[in-house]
């Protein structure tokens, strides 16, 4: 069992003598191997609500609860996906995938083989002495993914992990992404702006209203998925011509722009 | 003018060419004109002379390799002590913020006392010893280590720190594989701007607590009034300080492609 839960979460920045409300009340429970996407338009609190959880920020008022404990700093069990993938420039795919296993004081015999999955499962193959400046940024982010996944964390979280990518890049990423999380279910926070992305891949999509943050509408996209057999098809394209997808997608973009209406008057 | 086309190689020799052959010429014209006498400014050709000489024929007790090799001990000395310890204390400065507060103040206060103001205390503590240079060096390359570590450090990129203790990493793993790594080029660039002043310095600490090195040699030089002599350790210094100069600058390019920089 590995949930994450926001009870009453709130989180006041200090800014030039000003307070600033970044997320209010925040109440969400992710449950066991539930894959959940936060959306919201920029400054709702979205990556803060994934920097607490992983113990980089705490909040305010209220806790974080990661497998019913309370999250007091970093830790391996909860592994992160940054956007700008933040491998370390002066180590080799190998020792970057390898640096949380270490921490983990990992046998040698059982690292090598770890490393040696992942890297075949991200189809890293022949890029284990690369350093991440001579990669393209979709095989940088694939190290960043299998750095994370390695661990066997109990919860994965991912801020905006294909914002810096580009758009066909993007599509293969979150193909593989799907691939993954079916073979090695977990449970997943991940943020993101892309509403496409977040309805494809998530069970739950969680809409953030804009600053102060709260939820504004939890979308159970699982439901919907498992009845028109999404999974069924093969390609992101397929899935995102079905017209319940365009429907959660239109529902979800409406909810976004009266949001970011709010924010012009 | 720094964007302007590069300069092609053959022009950029011509130029360099152009400089020292200017130098040398006024230099000439000045030795040949007789303002002072020609123990005071000798010839270029007689510096030459006694630059070649100084090989085979000892003066103040060696020949000028000897010499050079006596300097070099102890400038590695020096300025491996500087590496030593400025190297780990700026790497733990950056990390802990204690150690910082307790080193700071102190720090930012001696390093503006010039390397040559420790010779009274270099000589009442080592006499003519090594220590005594050495402590000059080391006190000229220290600052320069110690602050490019830190400032390296203190300015590492964040999100490595973030990533290393997601990725469980301990307080010794962030500082040798984080902000070592992340600092090393601003730590390259500080060995060298150390490098040139600890050798800068140890002319100055051999003028005076030394009886042996090309400081040495120089002060001599200056009182058998044989001003070649001293133009000839000049040369000397400037040679193995460029020699230096040479190689850290490779390591810099070295370590700067590896990073992809």
């Amino acid at each position: 069992m590995a949930t994450i839960e926001f009870r009453n979460v709130t989180r006041i920045f200090r800014q030039s003598e000003q307070n600033i409300v970044a997320l209010q009340d925040v109440n969400l429970q992710v449950q066991d191997q539930e894959f959940v996407a936060i959306v919201g338009p920029s400054g709702c609190g979205k990556t803060t609500c994934l920097r607490m959880a992983a113990g980089l920020e705490k909040p305010s008022s209220g806790q974080v609860l990661v497998d019913g404990q309370e999250v007091r700093g970093p830790g391996t069990d909860r592994a992160v996906v940054f956007q700008q993938f933040a491998l370390f420039p002066w180590k080799t795919v190998w020792e970057n995938i390898e640096f949380g296993l270490i921490s983990l004081k990992v046998p040698v015999n059982e690292r090598n083989k770890r490393i040696e999955q992942y890297i075949s499962l991200m189809g890293l193959e022949g890029y284990e002495g690369a350093y991440p400046h001579q990669l393209s940024g979709g095989m940088q982010q694939r190290v960043a993914i299998a750095r994370a996944y390695v661990l066997d964390p109990k919860v994965l979280l991912m801020d905006e992990p294909f914002g810096a990518l580009d758009a066909q890049t993007r599509v293969v990423m979150q193909e593989e992404l799907v691939r993954l999380a079916r073979s090695h279910p977990r449970t997943v926070l991940f943020i993101t702006h892309a509403v496409d992305e977040a309805v494809y891949l998530a069970d739950r999509v969680v809409v953030m209203s804009r600053r102060p943050g709260k939820i504004r509408e939890i979308i159970d996209i699982k439901q919907i998925r498992d009845k028109e057999s999404w999974n069924s098809l093969a390609q992101i394209e397929d899935v995102m011509d079905q017209s319940s997808f365009v429907h959660l997608r239109t529902h979800i973009w409406k909810l976004l722009r009266e949001e970011q209406g709010a924010e012009a008057h | 003018m720094i964007l302007q086309e590069k300069l092609s190689p053959q022009r950029f020799w011509q130029l360099t060419s152009l400089g020292a052959i200017c130098f040398v010429g006024l230099w000439t014209a000045a030795a040949l004109a007789g303002l002072t006498s020609p123990q005071f400014l000798p010839t270029p050709w007689a510096v030459l002379d006694r630059f070649v000489t100084l090989w085979s024929e000892p003066f103040a007790g060696a020949v000028l390799h000897e010499h050079v090799l006596a300097s070099m001990r102890r400038f590695f000395l020096g300025f491996g002590f500087a590496v030593l310890v400025g190297l780990p204390l700026g790497l733990l400065m950056a990390w802990f913020q204690p150690i910082d507060r307790l080193i700071t103040p102190l720090f930012e206060t001696i390093r503006f006392v010039a390397p040559i103001a420790w010779i009274p205390f270099a000589a009442l503590w080592f006499g003519t010893g090594i220590g005594g240079p050495v402590l000059i060096i080391f006190m000229g390359a220290f600052p320069p280590v110690l602050i490019n570590t830190y400032r390296g450090a203190k300015f590492v990129d964040k999100r490595y720190l973030e990533a290393a203790s997601t990725l469980g990493a301990s307080h010794w793993r962030n500082i040798s594989q984080v902000l070592l790594p992340a600092a090393l080029p601003s730590i390259v660039s500080g060995l060298r701007i150390s490098a040139g002043l600890g050798w800068q310095s140890l002319v100055g600490a051999e003028l005076i607590v030394a009886s042996s090195g090309v400081g040495y040699l120089m002060v001599r030089g200056q009182a058998s009034i044989s001003t070649a002599t001293v133009m000839s350790g000049m040369i000397a210094i400037g040679m193995i300080g460029l020699i230096l100069d040479i190689l850290i600058r490779r390591l810099q390019q070295v370590v700067e492609a590896r990073r992809g920089l």
